[in-house]
């Protein structure tokens, strides 16, 4: 069970009290009628889904209800860091 | 009743409090302190269970959580326990044991029979028989299933129960042995939170049977003085009886305290037992070591024990588990149980060591006693039935792998046997560190740390008394610095212990016979599932070379011990037949639960009612007052319908419906999803999320809505009102209430943090109740004065402030049944109060309640939809015939939009929402019915949709059905099917969805 | 190869076992070969093994980082079922299921697939729709099952509670008497043994580390042991997926979640079915020796530790007792977690790629063990011919781009 940093609240709290969001980073197209189908789809479904370092978004869902960014190796499980939404990681590769 | 067995010094029992017990039905008498498994041995039981395989006599082995072979069924009725092994439960007065297999009993076994057709059944035979006739499977397979299992299960619930603690500490200390106490000494004293845990009864590990003098006091002097310490700390919490049987990850270790387990009482005040789910900052593991056995042939006979085990039943529980012993080793340590069998004035008929001239301090105290001591030699054989008579003894080579000379038998009734340790790097191993193999300790220690934890004494590999000390009051002081206490730096002098001078031990993992291993009998490696050396080799003849394949083909491992015994043996006679050394050939990964974990205290209190948290509306008391069924609709509790007596469902629902359609209806309508929605963008961020636009909604006004996911499929609906500018109040269905709320935050927060835009769920803070029917205006104008009800002053949908029943409200006029309908919200507390109010004013109009049933038909009666039932996740709105509802032109696209576009999103025969309409006006299609154009078709059958939604509209007299078809909105007045189980097909006809005042008229009075 | 029988156990049983024959070599790799086979799971093995029957090909090796069968296969919890809602899904679950009826005697390798019947229970009105559409469904697609009532539930699974008053009361449930369960370790061993004996190699202990391509065709795999080469590359990764389809430069819509199951301690036959219930989330059969085998929900993140968080594992356990209230005096012996790769719409990958020669299946979920022999039917099938199976055909990576999905978890229902 993680032990996840809302950057946030600033304090450390048990995983049960957030939901994962996915991916981070991943922009809405801006306009989406302009994009052929493929691209569309490569919005909506595929992931980057990498074995080591993550950049993922989490929701603090029974504390401040903010989401909020991670880093996090998805083999060790390690959380190297958290940030805020709209900022960019200072961690980043693809392996831990 | 005497207990033959029973020493005079009692070790840390209590000789003069007696305590009555049963074995298999059977009565005997144990003394306070002991564990069952030192009672049975003390009364002089030898056969104890059976083996799962070939249904072997099995006696005690071992004298902890290692022990393979006494398992035992504890209690009966409703609290019997299934599976726990002897040597860890505390006797109590009136304890109840039974063995878990034997029939009719343990002594004789018919099963027995099949050990001896053994050689029929080598690793594998399930696979490679039992599979003709084919047909047969199944009753071989029930046989199988028979002859497997250990205890059972109890039949009725568990009358006890079980809690769970979160607890926070800086230091983790596991164990309380000799490391695991000068650790936690050393932690505690820097003012750190620790916390200790052991498994035993009581602290003090192996010292608890230890004859050694630490600071010059006895061992268990030593451990009552620094468990005393321990105490006068208040920042130290001691739990005995405590496994940590998880380590998780950050940190997080999972402890099973047994509270009320050694009373053997059933408590109806307390838990039974408790769960401390622990985040720990730094962790300390000093879980110890256990005693490897040799590997001999018939070393499963009773009676061949592990010499730690027959020192702790004589120091620890005065008992001597036999008079005439023979002492099998490898080591130097091991000759403590020879001298500890001497000085209680047995026999030690002679011990057998492996090794060529060992000449360590234990050896040569051995040796000055007289006894003999067969060096160079190996116990190859155990001799005797139900209990060992003979050890067959031979001269080996000097590297263990032969026989070298003639055997010779020593009559004895008790052979201990020691193969070195293996460390106990099991929490360490649940972290995911790869265990290192040492073989200078024969060993594996504990891999490069995962988690915040360091392992001290015997289960790093450090054996002896005083480097074990030392580590742990190292690695206490260490901890605690991590942890932002105290400087690192040990504080407590070191005990003082006699340092005792040992040679090398030798690495021994079979003890050669002089057959060959397939031939010899049968040599155990893994007691309880009956894995042999031979089987080993076999696996490997077989082709089996990883490890995890031998594992799984031979069950090494697989039982309730958890290979605590076996797996170093196992895999050392698997390298030797792989040609490898142990590093190479590497161990199996230690997986949770340590020790096995009861399931009640994994679930703790969350089970029955509070497994799910239940919801109730302000009004729910008058619900059940009056009748009410419910149904449960996310974790609400909801009016189902409200029966009067003797009626049946229908007949309900009918009257229901009938009263809504002709005079006027109430129902509580709380549940569904409320959030209060403000901010500068609130209109733009609700028409962004919506299909259609709310830039223009005015206050006073509402507007219904779809939710699309960015897929373009339906996933929630509802209304929304514009409250005044900026502010707005949008619905959602009952379940999907918490999912639009985190759903809105998510593409405020993650997308467009620009917008202004604020929510609050304020489901909980509201109590609505629905006014439905042509009589609903004449209802709300004899409780609310100070809201013009007339309907060009407030329209349908349109929504006005005021006072109801002398509340204030918020009343909407929207409709779900098609009916004038006025949608009272006041605040929550005042939920029942209006409730009473308005049912009182309805009185002269027959006012009726009605459920969530009722509701149904009423709002498929109009063809209205619910998602999550007329949906299922790949529904877009034009297959729900909603094109109306979705904003073509609207300028920013909305969530979801894009993916209409696409090419199966517009492809036509998609299934659409359509009405069906029984040919046999009063037949009822099955919810979930599928839909064929030809019954008569052979199977597979090509099926068209299916329905949704489908009840008998008293209103309109006949069935009616909500569905979705291929094509359907192309297809009206086509003849489809619905077959049934029973071979037989419904027909109907495909018909608008809107079954009832398709003008919409009624609502708009 | 030598077969197995009564008669041979006996036959060796005389020679002290002395002289039984490999299950399969292990042989050091060629130059090249016909097709290379990515992953040694069942799927893997399965693959091989229908390429050489039914399509002759036996020039193959399937290579494996680690010990054949160790992944998903080693992990699962043995659940077989056909009564998928969807056509596609339930068509091909259904050949799978038809496959294992007969698979034992196929291979010469007792899978002890054990038809004891898999009940699916609802907790509530909308479970029951559910459930009354997908017993429909699966009648018109030749696939048994029948609704039953909470008194006929009990009469399968006798220590169920069926009391009206639980939190979550049982209402009724899908009955499929042909599903059951099956011995996982001796279904990765039995196509390997089989698949070994009419000519594929098995290469293990080897890592794929890339995919050599020239001129848009596959031309081999680099591997932690040298490059092999191979004129048709079928990759059968799970939850590697992802990786293994990056060395191609592709990407899947596949993301690796872990999933966790337990066993308790053997106990006397107690549970003659398999039962699962999504409400409660917790799946619960027993093994022949005896545990109680239960699977948990898929972990929330993704992960390739082959471990979970604890909280899933108690949930699972709380409704475990929920349904069981008698096993809560039994105890969790083990418990392990897999990856499992996941597409967004709980169906897997069974088609070619971009890639001339290079072809994928994955992304089974929790659905992966129950289709090992369809899947690898299938998937053979569409390799040898370089054109989906019939029934891969609505499996293709293309249904992304059209929205085309076969919305298994859409049959659960989204609000209410």
């Amino acid at each position: 069970m993680l032990l996840i940093y809302c950057p946030n609240c600033l304090e450390h709290r048990e995983e049960e009290e957030f939901s994962y969001g996915g991916e981070a980073h991943i922009a809405r197209p801006l306009n989406p009628e302009t994009l052929s189908d493929t691209q569309w789809a490569d919005y909506l479904f595929f992931r980057k889904n990498p074995r080591g370092i993550h950049h993922e978004m989490w929701y603090h869902a029974t504390g401040c209800r903010r989401y909020f960014n991670a880093t996090r190796n998805t083999v060790t499980y390690e959380i190297l860091e958290t940030y805020q939404v709209g900022t960019q990681p200072q961690i980043t590769g693809t392996d831990a | 009743m005497i207990q033959i067995n029973r020493l005079p010094a009692a070790g840390r029992t209590d000789q003069n409090k007696a305590l009555n017990f049963t074995f298999n039905g059977k009565d005997y008498q144990g003394i306070a302190g002991d564990t069952l498994a030192s009672a049975l041995l003390a009364n002089g039981v030898d056969v104890v269970g059976r083996s799962f395989k070939y249904a072997r006599p099995r006696g005690i082995f071992g004298h902890g959580p290692e022990e393979p072979n006494a398992i035992m069924q504890i209690g009966s009725g409703a609290s019997t326990i299934p599976n726990l092994k002897a040597t860890q439960v505390e006797l109590y007065e009136g304890l109840e044991a039974s063995s878990v297999n034997g029939w009719p009993s343990v002594n004789f076994d018919v099963m027995g029979l099949i050990g001896a057709f053994g050689r029929l059944m080598p690793p594998g035979f399930y696979y490679k028989t039992f599979m003709y006739p084919k047909k047969l499977w199944m009753t071989y397979e029930r046989f199988i299933r028979k002859a497997a299992g250990l205890g059972s299960s109890p039949i009725e619930s568990d009358p006890d129960s079980y809690e769970k603690l979160n607890q926070h500490c800086d230091v983790l200390v596991v164990g309380a042995g000799p490391a695991g106490l000068v650790a936690a000494r050393e932690a505690a004293r820097t003012g750190a939170r620790v916390i200790i845990a052991d498994e035993q009864s009581e602290f003090g590990g192996s010292l608890l049977a230890s004859t050694q003098l630490i600071d010059g006091l006895s061992a268990t002097q030593w451990v009552a003085e620094i468990t005393g310490e321990l105490a006068a700390f208040n920042n130290v919490q001691r739990l005995p009886r405590s496994t940590v049987f998880g380590y998780y990850d950050h940190n997080f270790l999972a402890i099973l305290e047994r509270v009320t387990d050694h009373l053997g009482i059933s408590t109806a005040s307390g838990p039974r037992q408790r769960m401390h789910r622990v985040r720990a900052s730094q962790v300390v593991l000093a879980t110890g070591a256990f005693e490897r056995p040799l590997v001999f042939a018939h070393n499963d006979i009773p009676g061949v024990m592990l010499a730690s085990s027959v020192s702790t039943y004589v120091n620890r529980f005065g008992v001597a588990p036999g008079n005439k012993l023979v002492l099998a080793t490898t080591n130097d340590n091991a000759y403590q149980t020879a001298l500890d069998w001497h000085y209680i004035g047995r026999t030690v008929v002679a011990v057998v060591d492996s090794r060529t001239g060992p000449n360590g301090d234990l050896v040569e105290q051995v040796r000055a006693l007289g006894i003999q001591i067969l060096e160079g030699h190996g116990l190859i054989e155990a001799v005797g039935s139900k209990r060992v008579r003979k050890a067959l003894v031979a001269p080996i080579n000097i590297e263990g792998t032969k026989v070298t000379g003639s055997v010779q038998v020593i009559a004895c009734d008790l052979i201990a046997s020691s193969g070195g340790w293996s460390a106990a790097i099991h929490l360490s191993s649940h972290t995911g560190a790869k265990p290192v193999w040492d073989d200078a300790i024969v060993s594996f220690r504990p891999g490069e740390s995962k988690q915040k934890e360091r392992s001290a004494g015997a289960c790093r590999g450090t054996f002896g008394g005083l480097d074990g000390l030392l580590e742990g009051a190292n690695a206490g002081a260490e901890a605690a610095k991590l942890a932002g206490f105290g400087t690192g730096v040990v504080q407590f002098p070191t005990p003082m212990v006699d340092q005792i001078v040992e040679q090398p031990q030798q690495a021994l993992f079979l003890v050669p016979h002089n057959k060959t291993t397939s031939r010899a009998p049968s040599q155990f490696v893994d007691f309880q599932l009956d894995v042999s050396a031979a089987g080993i080799e076999l696996a490997v003849l077989e082709g089996f070379e990883s490890v995890e394949h031998v594992k799984r083909y031979t069950a090494l491992g697989f039982g309730t011990d958890q290979g605590k015994l076996g797996n170093i043996n196992g895999m050392a006679i698997l390298a030797n037949a792989l040609d490898q050394d142990i590093a190479e050939t590497g161990t199996t990964i230690f997986r949770p639960s340590y020790t096995p974990t009861t399931f009640g205290a994994i679930a703790g209190r969350d089970i029955n009612h509070l497994f799910d948290p239940e919801r109730y509306t302000a009004m729910h008391r008058w619900h059940v007052e009056n009748g009410a069924e419910f149904e449960n609709v996310g974790q609400w509790k909801r009016p189902w319908y409200f029966p009067q007596a003797n009626e049946t469902m229908q007949q309900t629902v009918d009257r229901e419906g009938l009263a809504v359609r002709n005079s006027v209806g109430i129902l509580d309508a709380t549940t569904l999803g409320k959030i209060d929605i403000q901010g500068p963008d609130a209109a733009e961020f609700i028409t962004r999320m919506y299909t259609n636009s709310y830039l223009k909604l005015a206050p006073g006004k509402c507007r219904y809505g779809v939710m699309l996911k960015e897929d373009g499929m339906i996933f929630d609906d509802g209304v929304c009102a514009c409250l005044s500018e900026n502010h707005y109040l949008m619905f959602t269905t009952t379940g999907g209430a918490a999912g639009v709320l985190s759903w809105l935050e998510l593409w405020q927060q993650t997308e467009w943090p620009e917008l202004q835009v604020y929510f609050t769920s304020v489901t909980d803070h509201w109590a609505t109740a629905t006014v439905t029917g042509p009589n609903a205006r004449k209802v709300i104008a004899k409780v609310c004065q100070d809201i013009d009800l007339a309907s060009e002053a407030f329209g349908f949908m349109d929504w006005r402030d005021g006072t109801v029943a002398g509340v204030k409200a918020r009343v909407f006029r929207i409709s779900f049944t098609g009916e004038l309908s006025y949608e009272i919200n006041v605040p929550a507390h005042y939920g029942r109060h209006v409730w009473e109010q308005l049912i009182e004013a309805g009185s002269e109009f027959n006012i009726t309640p009605y459920g969530t049933e009722t509701m149904h038909v009423l709002r498929a009666e109009k063809g209205f939809i619910i998602v999550g039932q007329d949906t299922d996740g790949s529904m877009t709105p034009a297959d729900m015939n909603m094109n109306w509802v979705v904003g073509k032109n609207k300028v920013f696209s909305f969530i979801g939009k894009r993916s209409l576009e696409r090419s199966d999103s517009i492809r036509e025969n998609r299934k659409q929402l359509v009405g069906l309409k029984t040919l046999e006006p009063n037949a009822v299609l099955a919810e979930g019915a599928q839909i064929v154009n030809d019954p008569n078709q052979p199977i597979p059958m090509a099926m068209q949709g299916h329905v949704t939604s489908s009840y008998y509209s008293a209103s309109l007299g006949h069935s009616i059905a909500l569905a979705v078809v291929k094509g359907g909105l192309n297809r009206m007045g086509d003849v489809v099917y619905c077959p049934a189980a029973d071979g037989s097909a419904t027909a109907a006809k495909i018909v608008s969805s809107v079954f009832y005042d398709p003008t919409g008229d009624r609502q708009h009075v | 190869m030598k077969r197995y029988s009564g008669f041979s156990l006996l036959k060796n049983a005389l020679s002290y076992h002395e002289n039984w024959q490999k299950v399969w070599r292990n042989p050091t790799p060629k130059r090249d070969y016909d097709v290379v086979i990515v992953g040694g799971g069942g799927h893997g093995l399965a693959t091989a093994y229908y390429l050489a029957k039914v399509h002759g090909i036996t020039n193959v090796a399937v290579v494996e980082k680690g010990y054949l069968g160790g992944g998903n296969t080693a992990r699962n919890t043995t659940i077989i079922r056909s009564n998928y809602l969807w056509d596609e899904a339930a068509q091909l679950y259904e050949l799978s299921l038809k496959l294992w009826e007969g698979l034992s005697q196929d291979l010469n390798y007792n899978v002890m697939f054990s038809q004891r019947g898999v009940l699916n229970l609802g907790h509530n009105l909308q479970d029951m729709r559910d459930i009354e559409r997908r017993v429909s469904a699966n009648r018109l697609n030749g696939i048994d099952g029948e609704v039953v009532t909470p008194q006929r539930i009990k009469e399968i699974a006798p220590l169920i509670n069926i009391s009206p008053d639980s939190r979550y009361p049982i209402l009724g449930a899908s009955w499929q008497p042909r599903g059951g369960t099956a011995r996982h370790d001796a279904v990765a061993w039995g196509y390997a043994r089989a698949a070994d004996a009419l000519g594929a190699e098995m290469i293990q202990q080897t890592e794929v580390t890339g995919i050599r391509r020239k001129d848009g065709a596959v031309v081999g795999v680099e591997t932690s042991n040298g490059f092999i080469g191979a004129r048709k590359v079928a990759c059968v990764t799970a939850g590697n997926s992802g990786v293994v389809a990056a060395m191609a430069g592709l990407r899947l819509p596949v993301e690796s979640r872990p999933l966790q199951a337990l066993v308790s301690e053997p106990i006397k036959p107690c549970l003659d079915t398999v039962v699962m219930s999504n409400a409660v989330h917790g799946y619960i059969s027993q093994s022949d020796k005896g545990d109680l085998v239960i699977g948990a929900g898929v972990d929330s993140y993704n992960g390739y530790g082959q471990r979970g968080s604890f909280h899933v594992v108690e949930h699972t356990v709380q409704a475990i007792c929920e349904l069981f209230p008698a096993f809560s005096r039994v105890s969790m012996n083990r418990q392990w977690g897999g990856i499992v790769d996941t597409c967004p719409d709980a169906c897997p990958i069974i088609s070619k790629t971009s890639v001339d020669g290079l072809y994928f299946n994955c992304g089974w979920g929790t659905g992966g063990f129950k289709a090992t022999p369809g899947s690898g039917y299938v998937f053979a099938d569409t390799v040898a011919n370089d054109r989906p199976h019939p029934l891969a055909e609505a499996f293709n990576l293309d249904r992304f781009n059209t929205g085309a999905l076969i919305d298994e978890h859409g049959a659960a229902g989204v609000a209410h």
